[in-house]
C-alpha cells in the first residue's frame, strides 16, 4: 500500500514537472482559429530540437507550417534531444488531452507505457522520421524515410548515365549511422558485382575537411577515377574543393561525376550551375502526409509509409525544385 | 675531439631531437615504401592558376590549422602547465562569427573580409580571456576550466548562424583557403609562415619568452621577482585566442562553408599532441614553438602516409595512436635518461678500447 502511495506521489510529481516544462514550450502554440472551421484539432508534436541538423530545422519548420491555425490545428510542440524528457512531454500532452500525438523519438526504446496510455485515452499516435520499438497496434502509422532506397535511387541514376566504366571514389558518413548504412548498401552491391570499380572507400564521418583530404590523397596517388559518391552535401563540397585545386573538371560537362545527398539549397544551386551532377533527397517533409491522414484525405495502406524521395539530376533541376525541396537557405 | 663534436651536435638539437627523428623516420619509411610519394608537380587548378601539387604539399597545407593552434597551445602549456581543450569549439565559434559578418554584407570585398576576420579575432580572444580568467585568476585547472567551453562551444557556434552549413562564396575567400592567383604555394602555408615569423619577432623584441618560462617553472618565484604571473597566463590564453581565430577562418575559407559540428573537430587533441611531440614539457616551463610546429607536421604526415597506404580511415586513428605512443615513450624522461647512460657507457667503452690500442 505504502509503495502504491509512493508511486502515485511520484507520478503526480512527475506530472507537475511535465506541466511546468511544457507550459513554457507549448505556451506559444496558437489559439483555436475562430470562424468558419467547425472543430479545432489539437496536435501535440514531440520532436528533436531544430539545432540538431539542417534536416531537423526544415522538419520543425514544415510541421509548424502545416499544423497551423489556418489549417484548423492547435499545435503544441516539445523539442528535446533526450528520450526521458520527450517521454515526459508526451505524458503531458496526453493528460492535456490532445487529439493526435506526433512523435520523432530520440531513442527507439522506452515508449511502450506512454503509447499504451495514449491509446487508452483515445489519442491517435503517428510516428514520423524515426521508428519506435513497439507493437504496431499502438500507433496509426509511421511516416519514415527509406535510406537504402535513397542509395538505390542514386545508384540507379548513376547506372543510367551509361558510362563505359565506373571508377568510384566513395566517401562515407559516420559509420553505423542509418544514413551511412542505407546509402552505402546499394553502391556496395555494385562493387561486389564488379559493375563498378572501388577506387577508394573511406569514411570522413560527415567532415567536409576530411573528405577533401581523402580525395587529395587519391589524386596524389595518381589513380584514375570518374565518379565521386559522397554521402552528404558537405563532404561532396570538400571533394570538389580537392578536384578544383588539382585542376580536374567535374559536373555536367566535366570528367568526374559528383554526387551528394541531403538537398541543401546551396548544394542544389551547385547542381543548377552544373558543378555537380546529382543530389539525393532525404525528405524532412512528413507533415503534409500526416495531415492528409488525419483529415481523411488519404488512408494509410500500411503501418509503415515510406516518404517518397527524389533524386535531382543537374540537367533537369528547376529553380522551383530548389525552393520547394531545398533545405536551409 | 670527435666525441666533443658529437656531443655538441646533440646539445644543439636539444628538445627538437625527438620531433626531428620522428619526421626523418617517416620520410625514410615513405622513401622505402614508395619514392613517388614525394613527387611534387605543377598543375593548373580549375581557375587556371599554376599551383604546386603532391603529397608533400597536401601535408604542409593540411597541417596549417594544426600548426597555428600548436603555436598558441605551446604558450598556454608553458605558462599554465596545462592545456586548452576548447580550441576546436572556439574555432567553430570564430568561424561562425566570420561567416556571420560575411553573410550580413551585400558584397564581399577585401575590406569586409578583413573586418570579418578582426571580428572573429575579437570574439575568439574574448573567449580566450574567459578561459584565461578561470585559469589565471580563479586558479582552476586549465583542462577543467576549458572543459566548459569545450562542452558548450559548438552550441554557441550554432546560435550565431542558426541552421546547418551556411555557405559563403567569393574569390577572396577562395584565395585565402586555397591559392592566391599567381602564387603556386597554398595560402594557408603562407599564413603559417607569417604566424611563425610574428612569434619569432615578438620573442626577439620582448621578454615574453623568458617571462612565460619563469611563470611556468615557478609561478610564485616569478611573482616574488616582480613578474605579474596572472597577466602572463591570461595573455597566453588571449594569444591562443588569436591563433584560434586564424585557424577557424582558414578552416571556413578552405570550403567556403561552416559546419559548426565538424569544423576542426578533435583538433584540440592533435594540438596538444603536437606540443608533446615537439618535446615541450606538458607541465609548463621551458618551451620551443618550433618543436610544436614540427610536431604538427609529423601528425599530418602520419595521417597522409596512412591514407596513401589506403588504410581505412576508421583504422587510421588506431595506427596513429601506436606511433604516437612510441614517440611519447621514447621522448619520456625515463627513457631519455636510460639512453643517455647507455650512450656514455658506450663512449667510455670506446675510449678505453682506443687507449688500449694506443698502448
Amino acid at each position: 500500500m505504502k509503495r502504491f502511495k509512493a508511486l502515485v506521489l511520484a507520478g503526480v510529481l512527475a506530472m507537475s514537472l511535465v506541466f511546468g516544462a511544457c507550459g513554457s514550450d507549448a505556451g506559444t502554440a496558437g489559439k483555436p482559429a475562430g470562424g468558419n472551421t467547425n472543430k479545432v484539432i489539437k496536435v501535440g508534436v514531440v520532436n528533436n530540437p531544430p539545432s540538431e541538423s539542417g534536416y531537423r530545422e526544415a522538419n520543425v519548420k514544415d510541421m509548424e507550417a502545416v499544423f497551423s491555425k489556418e489549417n484548423g490545428y492547435e499545435l503544441h510542440t516539445f523539442y528535446n534531444i533526450k528520450n526521458d524528457e520527450q517521454l515526459q512531454a508526451a505524458q503531458g500532452f496526453i493528460t492535456e488531452g490532445v487529439d493526435y500525438l506526433l512523435i520523432s523519438a530520440a531513442e527507439t526504446t522506452g515508449w511502450d507505457e506512454v503509447l499504451k496510455k495514449a491509446k487508452e485515452a483515445g489519442i491517435k499516435v503517428y510516428l514520423f522520421d524515426r521508428m519506435i520499438d513497439v507493437d504496431e497496434s499502438l500507433y496509426e502509422a509511421a511516416v519514415v524515410s527509406d535510406m537504402s532506397k535513397e542509395g538505390e535511387t542514386a545508384v540507379n541514376w548513376l547506372l543510367a548515365q551509361n558510362l563505359s566504366e565506373y571508377k568510384v571514389v566513395h566517401i562515407q558518413g559516420a559509420m553505423g549511422s542509418d544514413a551511412q548504412i542505407g546509402r552505402t548498401g546499394a553502391l556496395d552491391a555494385q562493387f561486389n558485382s564488379g559493375k563498378m570499380k572501388k577506387v577508394v572507400q573511406q569514411t570522413a564521418t560527415w567532415d567536409e575537411a576530411e573528405a577533401k583530404k581523402i580525395v587529395e590523397s587519391v589524386i596524389n596517388s595518381g589513380e584514375d577515377f570518374n565518379v565521386i559518391y559522397a554521402e552528404n552535401d558537405g563532404m561532396a563540397k570538400g571533394a570538389v574543393a580537392a578536384l578544383d585545386e588539382a585542376g580536374i573538371t567535374h559536373g555536367v560537362n566535366g570528367k568526374v561525376i559528383v554526387m551528394g545527398f541531403d538537398c541543401n539549397k546551396w548544394a542544389l544551386r551547385e547542381l543548377k550551375a552544373g558543378a555537380w551532377n546529382y543530389d539525393g533527397q532525404c525528405s524532412p517533409f512528413q507533415a503534409k502526409i500526416i495531415s492528409d491522414l488525419i483529415k481523411g484525405v488519404t488512408t494509410a495502406s500500411s503501418k509503415k509509409i515510406i516518404n517518397e524521395e527524389k533524386g535531382f539530376d543537374a540537367k533537369e533541376l528547376t529553380d522551383d525544385d530548389i525552393n520547394t525541396y531545398g533545405l536551409g537557405e | 675531439m670527435k666525441n666533443k663534436n658529437l656531443n655538441g651536435f646533440k646539445l644543439n638539437l636539444g628538445q627538437l631531437t625527438i620531433p626531428i627523428i620522428a619526421i626523418c623516420l617517416l620520410i625514410i619509411f615513405n622513401l622505402i615504401r614508395d619514392p613517388s610519394f614525394f613527387a611534387i608537380e605543377i598543375t593548373h587548378n580549375n581557375d587556371g592558376n599554376a599551383v604546386l601539387a603532391g603529397n608533400l604539399i597536401s601535408i604542409i597545407n593540411g597541417a596549417s590549422e594544426l600548426a597555428i593552434l600548436a603555436m598558441g597551445m605551446t604558450l598556454v602549456t608553458a605558462a599554465c602547465g596545462g592545456q586548452d581543450i576548447s580550441v576546436g569549439a572556439a574555432a567553430a565559434i570564430a568561424g561562425s562569427a566570420f561567416v556571420k559578418i560575411l553573410k550580413s554584407t551585400d558584397s564581399i570585398n577585401g575590406g569586409t573580409v578583413l573586418f570579418a576576420f578582426l571580428f572573429a579575432c575579437i570574439v575568439a580572444m574574448l573567449f580566450g580571456t574567459f578561459n584565461g580568467t578561470l585559469v589565471a585568476v580563479f586558479k582552476i585547472q586549465p583542462m577543467i576550466a576549458t572543459l566548459i567551453l569545450y562542452t558548450c562551444g559548438r552550441s554557441i557556434a550554432y546560435w550565431i548562424n542558426g541552421g546547418a552549413t551556411p555557405t559563403v562564396s567569393s574569390p577572396i575567400i577562395n584565395a585565402i583557403g586555397s591559392f592566391i592567383p599567381g602564387i603556386p604555394v597554398p595560402t594557408p602555408v603562407l599564413i603559417v609562415i607569417t604566424g611563425a615569423v610574428i612569434f619569432k619577432l615578438v620573442f626577439h623584441f620582448t621578454s615574453l619568452e623568458l617571462l612565460t618560462q619563469s611563470v611556468g617553472i615557478n609561478g610564485s618565484a616569478a611573482r616574488l621577482n616582480g613578474i605579474n604571473a596572472t597577466f602572463i597566463k591570461l595573455l597566453s590564453f588571449i594569444i591562443l585566442g588569436a591563433c584560434v581565430a586564424v585557424a577557424g577562418c582558414i578552416g571556413v575559407s578552405r570550403l567556403g562553408l561552416i559546419n559548426h559540428e565538424t569544423l576542426l573537430i578533435d583538433v584540440e587533441m592533435d594540438a596538444i599532441l603536437a606540443v608533446a611531440i615537439g618535446g615541450n614539457n606538458l607541465g609548463g616551463g621551458k618551451f620551443k614553438i618550433s618543436g610544436s610546429i614540427i610536431g604538427a607536421y609529423v601528425i599530418q604526415m602520419l595521417t597522409i602516409t596512412l591514407y596513401a597506404m589506403k588504410v581505412s580511415s576508421t583504422d587510421v586513428k588506431a595506427y596513429k595512436a601506436i606511433v604516437i605512443v612510441l614517440l611519447v615513450v621514447i621522448g619520456s624522461p625515463v627513457i631519455k635518461a636510460r639512453f643517455a647512460k647507455l650512450w656514455s657507457r658506450f663512449q667510455s667503452g670506446r675510449q678505453k678500447v682506443s687507449t688500449k690500442g694506443a698502448e
